[in-house]
């Protein structure tokens, strides 16, 4: 009795777990492969791998977000949108409106935060759909990006000094340097956005672990029903995981502007859905209740190592990018089916 | 009193209220503007085409309406939502342009011109629209994958083998035939003989056969259902061929109004409009119960609401935000925890009278 009370929960673990390994080997075999590939024209350099974070830091944060909600069994599909109106709101804000970089950046949070907070409020309370609910959020935030302005906005130096020097800031580490053709030594370095996000990623990590809020958000996805006959309120953790994807996914969005240090209405447009793919990739579940951000970490790796394998490339069409990580994609998915299939089996 | 009840508890009462909404914002505007009011509503001959808004709504809105049919039987099927539509439509596209022009030929404009006859195309897009169909379907029948993930693979994936086809280039294919199809067929618009041909052979087949109420009986309860004797699998397989058959035809209809194929805009956020117009028309997405009619109804809604914003003065970048809003609040009204708080006060009203007359 005590040996099958005891086994269970060992048994689920292990293939979650055995998921979240698949991935992080499933990296480390792609980045091989484009050392191996491209090592003579520097994709060996640490520069190279620095690079992929610096250039996915928005979409780490988004990605967060985005696990959390998919944890409860909802999808958030506004976070693309989302992401461009903050570009916009920085970029015309401190433009025109003659406000600071840290007031711009504070006004962007708290809009995230309303955002979040209507979203959550229609899903938790009103009870509609995520999927219809984050898809007018998606209609409306990308429509007042083209409300503040429909023009091609750069940030430089005029525009801001403060968020530029932040943005161009770069953190050079210690070890690592390589000779490059005028013969300097060029130390690796990351960007104020890359340090950002892994803080999220470490504090969203910690939150979803160790907090009550996390556990409960694991709980409502696994079962509502249950999750409310244990005296949770899953109205009102739905509502506050919807708050916190639209908080990361501003935050995103700052780190994101750093990163292109630009604004337009097309901008960030399929975001959303590779922030879902990072997740699915990283073994989170869209049911809900199975899932942690360290894989949608890794899921997010994935993608960029694979576009800077195509971009090392160099001859590849753009669109080989999308197929393969659609095909990881379908990897991954039936994999997980199989995986349950099998648990249903030794039940 | 019991009659007036019984339209309000109709599954068709608020898309049609939403539409007659739609209709009135138009008429006010008309009048505010000194024009008649049924400007909206005028259909005039010109150049040998009809003419008018509502023609022009009923043009727009056929991609989605054929769209809408496949979506309805999908969602109804599987309490899921098939999100790979509008890339299957530009894989669609693209592949019947590919086949007309051959490969890496970015223009043609006469039959002599082509690298295979116009029919091999038109079917190749459909076959196509049913491979991409039997692939989704496959993973959430037979793998139990949940059906948004499955068809996130094509919604990313469709897209880009599309430009691969094309080379990356706009494939154009300048011919009478071709642009028939998004042209006009005597004086109507072909786009909505075509909408109206696939609503109805649906909704005979749905009539005639068992169909519906076995996607119906899969969509409430799969289990039931094939303890029934009912094979699920192969009943939510077949919405979803019929799903990716919907948008191979309206593939072909997008890239005949353009006569070209542009993979990167055709079906451009298609799928949100097809999914919205089931929701509109009054379907749950958790499956079960539908109402073709219904979704129609809402992807001509949806379409209403676009023309309507153009006709206001509204810019096709900013229209999106009054599209939001008007979303949220029809959804909003059919939600569930509002419509016991009407049914509540509904109930406490009748209470009321019931002791005043007393």
């Amino acid at each position: 009795m005590k040996t099958v009370s005891l086994g269970k929960p060992k048994s689920q673990m292990n293939s979650n777990t055995l998921l979240l390994l698949i991935t992080i080997v499933l990296f480390f075999v792609l980045y091989a492969i484009g050392c191996v590939v491209y090592g003579e024209r520097g994709f060996t350099n640490l520069q190279t791998f620095l690079n992929v974070l610096r250039s996915n830091a928005g979409l780490i944060c988004v990605a967060c977000g985005m696990t959390c909600v998919m944890l409860t069994g909802g999808i958030d599909i506004s976070v693309g949108s989302l992401v461009a109106l903050d570009c916009m709101l920085l970029a015309y804000g401190m433009a025109n409106w003659g406000l600071s970089a840290p007031v711009m950046c504070l006004l962007v949070l708290v809009i995230g935060v309303v955002f979040g907070l209507v979203q959550g409020y229609c899903v938790g309370y009103l009870e509609i759909q995520p999927f219809i609910v984050t898809m007018a959020g998606m209609f409306f935030a990308r429509g007042m990006t083209a409300v503040i302005s429909t023009d091609q906005l750069s940030i430089n130096q005029d525009v801001s000094q403060a968020f530029y020097d932040v943005a161009n800031h770069r953190i050079y580490f210690p070890f690592g340097g390589v000779v490059n053709r005028a013969g300097k030594v060029v130390m690796p370095y990351i960007g104020v956005g890359v340090v950002i996000a892994l803080a999220v990623l470490v504090a969203i990590f910690l939150v979803l672990r160790y907090t009550k809020f996390g556990r409960s958000l694991y709980a409502v996805g696994g079962s509502e029903q249950s999750a409310a006959m244990m005296g949770l309120d899953v109205k009102r953790t739905k509502l506050k995981a919807y708050v916190l994807s639209s908080l990361l996914c501003s935050i995103g969005g700052i780190c994101y502007c750093m990163n292109t240090m630009s604004a337009s209405v097309s901008q960030a447009t399929g975001l959303e859905m590779d922030a879902i793919a990072s997740a699915v990739i990283g073994g989170t579940l869209l049911t809900g209740g199975v899932g942690n951000v360290i894989g949608s970490f890794f899921g997010v790796l994935i993608n960029g190592t694979i576009s800077s394998i195509v971009q090392f490339n160099g001859k590849l069409a753009s669109s080989w990018p999308n197929i393969l990580t659609a095909a990881l994609l379908c990897f991954f998915i039936v994999l997980q089916s199989v995986f349950a299939k099998l648990k249903e089996k030794n039940k | 009193m019991n009659k007036g009840k019984k339209i309000t508890q109709q599954q068709l009462f608020l898309p049609v209220v939403c539409v007659l909404l739609v209709l009135a914002v138009n008429i006010f505007y008309d009048v505010s503007q000194g024009n008649e009011f049924y400007n909206f509503f005028k259909i005039t001959l010109t150049n040998d085409v009809l003419q008018g808004r509502l023609i022009n709504i009923l043009n727009r809105g056929s991609e989605v309406a054929i769209l809408a049919i496949g979506m309805t039987l999908v969602v109804s099927a599987s309490a899921g939502t098939d999100i790979s539509v509008g890339s299957v439509m530009s894989l669609c596209a693209s592949f019947c342009c590919m086949l007309v022009a051959g490969y890496g030929v970015s223009s043609v404009s006469s039959p002599d011109e082509f690298a295979m006859p116009l029919v091999v195309g038109l079917l190749g897009a459909l076959v196509m629209g049913l491979v991409c169909g039997a692939f989704n379907g496959a993973l959430v029948a037979y793998l139990n994958i949940q059906p948004m993930v499955a068809t996130l693979i094509l919604w990313s994936a469709a897209r880009a083998i599309g430009l691969l086809l094309c080379n990356n280039l706009i494939v154009y294919v300048r011919d009478d035939t071709f642009g028939l199809f998004g042209g006009y067929l005597g004086p109507i618009p072909t786009p909505i003989l075509i909408a109206a041909v696939c609503v109805a052979a649906t909704s005979l087949v749905l009539k005639k056969t068992a169909l519906g109420m076995y996607v119906q009986s899969v969509g409430i309860n799969k289990r039931a259902s094939r303890i029934a004797g009912l094979n699920s699998q192969k009943i939510i397989f077949l919405c979803y061929l019929i799903c990716g058959l919907c948008a191979g035809i309206a593939g072909i209809v997008a890239s005949s109004r353009i006569t070209s194929a542009d993979s990167n805009n055709i079906g451009l956020n298609m799928e949100l409009d097809a999914i919205l117009a089931v929701a509109l028309g009054g379907n749950s997405l958790g499956g079960g119960k539908f109402s073709l009619a219904g979704s129609i109804i809402g992807a001509y809604t949806i379409q209403a609401i676009t023309t309507t914003m153009y006709n206001l003065g509204v810019s096709t970048e900013v229209a999106p935000v009054f599209k939001a809003v008007v979303v949220i609040v029809i959804v909003a009204i059919q939600a569930p925890p509002v419509r016991a708080w009407f049914k509540k006060r509904a109930a406490a009203k009748a209470v009321q009278k019931g002791v005043a007359s007393v």
